[in-house]
């Protein structure tokens, strides 16, 4: 195991054991590591099941059934779309077809380049701003198409790395 | 009135006079207030105040629910009126900055309202604004006053007077009485009573109890039980202890879900405050009763927001409903009685408790008694959250404080209850707001959610957007709502694509018959309302799109945009490959 190896592991489990406050379960761990990484490794997968005395495949039933877990590294920015039914009366579907459009994808996924994973949320809890989007975890109330698309370049525009990448 | 609560009564007198000594800007900092860009008007306030080298109190406070007015801001200089700036941009700032907290005039060509009438300032009070009219604020009653992260501005308020009525001067029995007089039913759909239920964990053994407090709030279109955590958290500790005291419970635990940052970093911060000043932990407050509390996370599942598939969540494991009997007041999470209430119920505890069960019969109807805490959104003139007696109408709700449709429009459609309460038709909206009057018309009031549709939303659209959620969301563990939803989305996406086969109608209500009686919990048992009840209101715009084939109304998306179940098992399958290598 090279020590690059080691100090991924070692991430993991300190994750798992100092940030987690009250009682530790196989979700609330996978949550952490979400926290932390964006997305479930393998190893996550691993660490968990040792931590809460189960079994790997226990840990992945819980990991694929929450639909915010993904088991890859995430695009460098996240783009949420609320697709509940009050952003879509004011058009949220709109809102999916720029985004697939601008950033030439077919559906939920990453872009080629990696800079932006795009995924649905079923509500952000904002209904009275809708429709609604979140980049990187920032909320985006009475949004268009146009708006989107601007948000858009403009985040890629700065190159940066979104602060964080779980929800 | 017990010597330590005594004590916290007085700090919180002296903290209150010294904030008063300053001058304040609340800033409403909740979901809605994040999406409508009040973080920029947040710090940029901080800039200013900073670049001014000003001593001014900033507080990050919950949402008054007047989203339509968001950003919102309000301004107090001490002695002078608090002022509510509405829609607030960042350039206003810097002139709100210097007139009103420097200069002392507010400004009134951005004011929307004061606190209490001044009759220098020709501006309505808050109270008279047409979407604070009429509203009766009980669980909201801080929500936008105070600051949520600071528990001395709550007791200054009155928090936590209730817990030390009930602790000092009741037997648990008698809160559970007190709670029962009030007439209280449960608000996270089924209406249950309160007392009544929270008898059944008080004939269990202990000493292992819990209060589950349910935020999970998966409905789209319903915010308030977040609202309430991101306005006031303390209201739900004070429920939730008067509520571990009443049945002898040790423990509770407050379910939100992962990703709602505000509301769960709020009562996280209470629950660590309420420990310091020992209303949680062992002998509250000096009596003999302790209670702990925390905060359960859960992922992304509508499911789970069912209490048995709650309390799976708690332990960790997929959010799939439990068998019943045995139920959660015998058999709960992690095999301790339990009891699951929402927020909202919660929420009432306090105030029931210290003004008295007799005070909340005075307001609401016969049988639904207190408020009834409701998120507007859709095509509304006003989006928001309201708290209005029990009683009043829908239409009175949606159109008077929420204005109705923009332009004046009629009413087409409500969606209430959630996805699976269905659709309610304009001209059925004159029924009260009653749990009983709601139910006979065959509505649910259900989490309080009521997204309105104008003439343009098409209901054939609407139900199978719902229809989609439904599927997406079955957790897969009853077949007939797995395969059930599965189906009933396949026939809807063909009836939309125009390609509808005969008696696909009957196919569908065949199937929701099925899921109904063959599902364990309500999400494949309602899982037909969203068509059925369309298809009942608005068979015409069925006609149009399966015999005519053509869109009744303006407002629809052929090319039906939804996130896909197998696609994300593609990752899987990356992940499989991985570990194969």
């Amino acid at each position: 195991m090279t020590s690059e190896k080691t100090d991924f592991r070692t991430t993991i489990r300190q994750s798992l054991t100092a940030t987690q406050n009250g009682t530790v379960t196989i979700l609330s761990s996978l949550l952490a590591v979400e926290d932390l990484l964006g997305y479930i490794p393998l190893e996550a997968i691993e660490e968990v099941a040792s931590l809460t005395n189960s079994t790997t495949n226990e840990v992945w039933g819980v990991a694929s059934f929450y639909t915010n877990f993904r088991f890859t590294p995430p695009g460098d920015h996240v783009l949420e779309v609320c697709w509940g039914p009050s952003c879509h009366i004011l058009g949220a579907q709109n809102i999916v077809k720029e985004v697939l459009g601008t950033l030439n994808l077919q559906g939920e996924g990453d872009t080629e380049d990696h800079t932006f994973t795009f995924k649905y949320n079923t509500c952000l809890a904002a209904c009275g701003q809708a429709p609604v989007i979140s980049i990187d975890h920032q909320l985006m109330g009475r949004m268009t198409p146009e708006k989107t698309k601007e948000r858009i370049l403009s985040v890629k525009a700065t190159g940066k790395k979104g602060k964080r990448q779980n929800g | 009135m017990t010597k330590a609560f005594q004590k916290l009564v007085e700090k919180s007198k002296a903290h209150l006079e010294q904030i008063q000594s300053k001058p304040r800007v609340r800033i409403s900092i909740d979901l809605s207030g994040l999406a409508a860009g009040a973080l920029d008007i947040l710090n940029t306030f901080k800039d200013e105040v900073s670049a001014n080298k000003l001593d001014v109190t900033i507080s990050e406070v919950g949402g008054l629910g007047l989203n339509y007015a968001e950003p919102l801001v309000d301004i107090q200089n001490p002695g002078g009126p608090r002022v509510f700036y509405n829609n607030v941009t960042p350039d206003q700032v810097p002139s709100l900055v210097r007139e009103h907290l420097i200069e002392g005039n507010p400004v009134l060509s951005g004011a929307m309202a004061v606190e209490t009438r001044d009759p220098s300032l020709d501006i309505p009070t808050l109270t008279e604004l047409p979407m604070m009219k009429g509203q009766v604020r009980i669980a909201l009653r801080n929500a936008g006053h105070i600051d949520p992260s600071d528990i001395l501005d709550y007791i200054a308020a009155g928090g936590y007077n209730g817990l030390n009525k009930g602790l000092f001067e009741m037997e648990p029995s008698a809160v559970q009485e007190e709670v029962a007089k009030s007439g209280l039913r449960g608000r996270g759909g089924a209406a249950f009573p309160t007392a009544t239920k929270w008898r059944f964990l008080m004939g269990s053994p202990g000493p292992i109890k819990y209060i589950l407090g349910n935020c999970e709030e998966g409905d789209p279109g319903a915010f308030n039980d977040k609202g309430i955590l991101e306005g006031d958290p303390h209201t739900l500790l004070e429920g939730m202890i008067l509520a571990g005291y009443a049945t002898g419970a040790s423990n509770g635990i407050v379910f939100i879900r992962h990703g709602h940052d505000t509301p769960i970093e709020r009562t996280r911060k209470a629950i660590a405050q309420a420990y310091a000043n020992n209303l949680l932990g062992e002998n509250i407050l000096g009596s003999d009763f302790s209670f702990d509390v925390e905060v359960s996370l859960v992922g992304e599942s509508y499911v789970s927001g069912e209490e048995t598939a709650l309390m799976e969540s708690i332990e960790g494991k997929r959010a799939m409903p439990r068998y019943r009997p045995p139920f959660p007041a015998a058999y709960g999470v992690w095999g301790k009685p339990s009891n699951i209430n929402n927020i909202k119920t919660l929420a009432y505890v306090p105030e029931i408790v210290s003004r008295g069960g007799e005070w909340f019969t005075t307001i609401g109807t016969e049988k639904s008694k207190g408020t009834a805490i409701l998120c507007l959104s859709g095509t509304i003139e006003r989006p928001g959250m309201i708290e209005v007696p029990m009683g009043m109408t829908i239409r009175e709700a949606v159109e008077k404080l929420g204005g109705g449709v923009p332009g004046g429009k009629p009413v087409k459609l409500l969606q209430t209850g959630g996805p699976l309460g269905g659709v309610l038709r304009g001209d059925k909206i004159d029924i009260p707001l009653d749990f009983d009057a709601m139910a006979a018309a065959g509505a649910i009031l259900g989490s309080g959610g009521i997204i309105v549709g104008d003439d343009t939303v098409c209901a054939v659209d609407l139900a199978r957007l719902l229809v989609a959620f439904c599927q997406y969301e079955s957790c897969g563990k009853c077949f007939p709502c797995r395969l059930g939803t599965t189906h009933l989305l396949q026939i809807l996406d063909r009836i939309c694509d125009f390609k509808a086969q005969p008696g696909d109608l009957d196919l569908m209500r065949q199937l929701g018959n099925d899921m109904q009686v063959g599902s364990l919990c309500g999400h494949g048992q309602l899982g037909f309302n969203p068509i059925k009840s369309s298809i009942e209101y608005f068979p015409d715009e069925f006609a149009a799109v399966i015999e005519e084939k053509r869109w009744p109304t303006k407002n629809y998306f052929p090319d039906f945009f939804m996130p896909d179940r197998a696609k994300r098992n593609q990752q899987t399958e990356t992940f499989s490959s991985l570990r194969r290598a």
